[in-house]
């Protein structure tokens, strides 16, 4: 799986509650049958106007915006539907790094298997940020996820931050899930001998 | 031994390994796949040279992109007939039990499940699909996934979960006089809130609960999702039992009697401890109306759309601001003044028999009125066939409504049943997000009931009054 260490990049501020997968990616771009791809369909309802056209007032086509590697959002991102085409959109278009002060389980851990940090801050530190980044559009956040830490170049942000030391480890190295797994069969072999399946 | 929940019992009971720093291994007795998050991992399955380890618990089914046209006609979106296509192609390699578009057993992942007897108390039950939870209604534990743990659970049959705090959510009381299921479920989301689930698993309890049929049952723990809740679960009784006897894939003759007096093992015990209590009382409900763009924002059947000006917190006043707008509603308009464009009876929250019946009998000799297109959508083709048993098909047609193929159909528009931009439909699916029906389309949230007596008035009405 994509590791996910360090990045340095543009981070975009999308200040709303409850951003569900249906805006992240909604359902008709799930149809594709590839894992890549899906940059065009990120948030594309509020990105394009009814004619295809851009609209201008959302986030992601405003000036020092567009090359976001980074987003801050409000409570509970990602709720709603498992399409991991969700964190796939958001990788696809640039951004590896969502910071909020929640996020909603099932695409907390498709995240993870997909090389972007779902990073979880308390609601000072996530509106400091999303304070920051509305004031100064393209200003660049720091993620650090080995040190556990977040910054800008001014240092004006320094922030520690605490995260599952399993979580970190697989996001951190990469690991493969199924091949850490199988090599367990064994225990699997028990179990389903145990119980008689 | 302290005192366990039923959650607490399943999930020991299925650890199969935990390494220190790493999630638990847990075992899974049942895995439904259908076509839209399992292509990339049958791919990734095929780039490793890896096998589906349990081909005999593993089942899938085409549902979301299906047309719920006629069977002789073609999907004719090219985009989902690939993917349906792909389905077929990836079963056949890997020798998955397929139920297509034209066998008697298809119909939505997790309305097929429990109808064909898959689906028994105790089991942990995955699912590429967030809805999963409707599983738990049978005394699972059931939990929707993302397509990379699709691919680990088929190589492995199993899962790296971290494990959930528990919540009960205890419904007392009777339910009254035409409120049903659904409105339980969304006065609790309503309560809670969309988040307030999370990290959870939710136990139903309470007299309420208890009197529910299975049916009911799975459209509580179907939207527990919308609750952020990680799982719904409601222990296994005589109700679920007696469910459950004879189906298909069910433990059979004197088989089903011992798995019975292993399943009334499973019940939370006496002096267990949840993490979390909430609590209602079922019989101050009244059926339920969503206003906004989540399950959340939710009315009952006599209040009014809110006023954005009355709401303190400032995040919730922008986005009730937001939703409002969204839906083109004025602040203080009575829910039963809303007009409707469509009607959609369906979803795996409510299209298995008993929701047929509710809006069937609602409708019975009655006319859709001019300005509404409805659409019945069965939630498998097994109930489909027991609908027309009935006659239900012809009740609906006589109303003017439209009986349709079992699939997903409206509730996410991923095949041609979708609204258009500015239309306003009253559905039984689960979630009302900004374009979940189409592009621009407007979603209130009802029971069967509710829906067919918006279907009759045009707008919303009080079913109780209808």
């Amino acid at each position: 799986m994509d590791a996910f260490t360090k990045l340095t990049g543009v981070v975009a501020p999308l200040d709303r509650v409850n951003i569900d997968t249906d805006q992240i990616i909604p359902a008709v771009y799930l149809k594709s049958i590839e894992r890549t791809g899906f940059e065009d369909a990120l948030f594309s309802s509020w990105r394009y106007n009814a004619d295809g056209s851009e609209n201008p007032d959302f986030v992601l086509n405003k000036p020092g915006y567009r090359n976001a590697n980074v987003l801050v959002a409000g409570p509970n991102f990602g709720c709603g539907s498992s399409r991991e085409h969700a964190p796939w959109a958001l990788r696809d278009y640039g951004i590896k790094c969502i910071i909020s002060t929640s996020f909603a389980d099932i695409f907390y851990n498709n995240c993870f298997k997909n090389g972007v940090l779902p990073l979880v801050l308390p609601e000072e530190q996530v509106r400091e940020i999303m304070e920051k980044a509305e004031a100064d559009p393209g200003i660049e956040l720091s993620v650090d996820l080995v040190g556990q830490r977040v910054w800008d170049e001014s240092e004006e942000i320094s922030i520690s931050f605490e995260i599952d030391a399993a979580r970190k480890d697989a996001l951190v190295n990469g690991l493969d899930d199924i091949g850490l797994t199988l090599r367990m069969e064994n225990d699997i072999n028990d179990y389903e001998a145990r119980h008689g399946l | 031994m302290p005192p366990k929940t039923m959650f607490e019992k399943i999930w020991d009971d299925h650890v199969v390994a935990q390494e220190p720093g790493e999630p638990p291994v847990i075992y899974i007795d049942l895995h439904l796949v259908h076509e839209v998050t399992s292509p990339q991992a049958f791919d990734g399955l095929r780039m490793a040279g890896r096998k589906v380890r349990r081909l005999d618990l593993t089942i899938a089914t085409a549902d979301h992109n299906t047309p719920t046209w006629d069977l002789s006609l073609p999907v004719i979106d090219e985009i989902s007939k690939k993917q349906l296509d792909a389905l077929d192609r990836n079963c056949a390699e890997f020798g998955v039990t397929l139920y297509d578009r034209f066998s008697p057993l298809q119909g939505i992942v997790h309305i097929i499940g429990p109808d064909l007897g898959y689906t028994q108390p105790g089991k942990t039950v995955v699912c590429g699909d967030s809805h999963t939870s409707t599983h738990g209604a049978l005394g699972a534990f059931a939990i929707g996934i993302g397509t990379s743990e699709v691919e680990h659970v088929l190589a492995t049959q199993t899962l790296r979960s971290f494990k959930p705090d528990t919540m009960e959510v205890r419904v007392n009381g009777a339910l009254p006089r035409g409120v049903t299921a659904k409105d339980i479920i969304l006065a609790i989301i309503g309560k809670i809130g969309v988040y307030g689930g999370v990290g959870h698993v939710i136990e139903y309890t309470g007299e309420a609960i208890r009197n529910l049929s299975m049916d009911g049952r799975m459209t509580v723990c179907n939207m527990s999702i919308e609750a952020g809740a990680r799982a719904g679960m409601i222990a296994p009784d005589q109700t679920t039992y007696d469910y459950l006897r004879g189906r298909q894939f069910a433990p059979q003759g004197a088989d089903f009697d011992a798995a019975v007096e292993r399943w009334k093992a499973l019940a939370t015990d006496p002096g267990a401890k949840y993490d979390r209590l909430v609590e209602l009382d079922a019989s101050e409900l009244e059926p339920h109306v969503t206003w906004g763009t989540n399950p959340g924002m939710v009315a009952p059947i006599s209040g009014k759309v809110p006023n954005p000006a009355d709401i303190e917190d400032e995040a919730q006043r922008e986005s009730t601001e937001r939703a409002l707008q969204y839906m083109d509603l004025k602040p203080g308009t009575p829910i039963k003044d809303i007009k409707i464009d469509r009607i959609f009876v369906g979803a795996c929250t409510n299209a298995r028999l008993e929701d047929l019946r509710a809006a069937a009998e609602v409708v019975k000799g009655k006319k859709c009125h001019d300005d509404v297109y409805a659409m019945i959508v069965p939630g498998s083709a097994k109930i489909k066939k027991e609908a027309e048993e009935e006659g239900l098909d012809k009740i609906f047609e006589e109303a003017g409504l439209d009986w349709r193929v079992a699939g997903c159909s409206m509730c996410l528009g991923m095949n041609p049943d979708i609204l258009s931009p500015g239309e306003r439909c009253a559905s039984t699916s689960n979630r009302n997000f900004e374009g979940r029906q189409g592009k621009g389309g407007r979603t209130h949230l009802v029971s069967p009931a509710m829906a067919a007596a918006a279907a009759i008035a045009g707008h919303f009405v009080d079913v109780r009054d209808f």
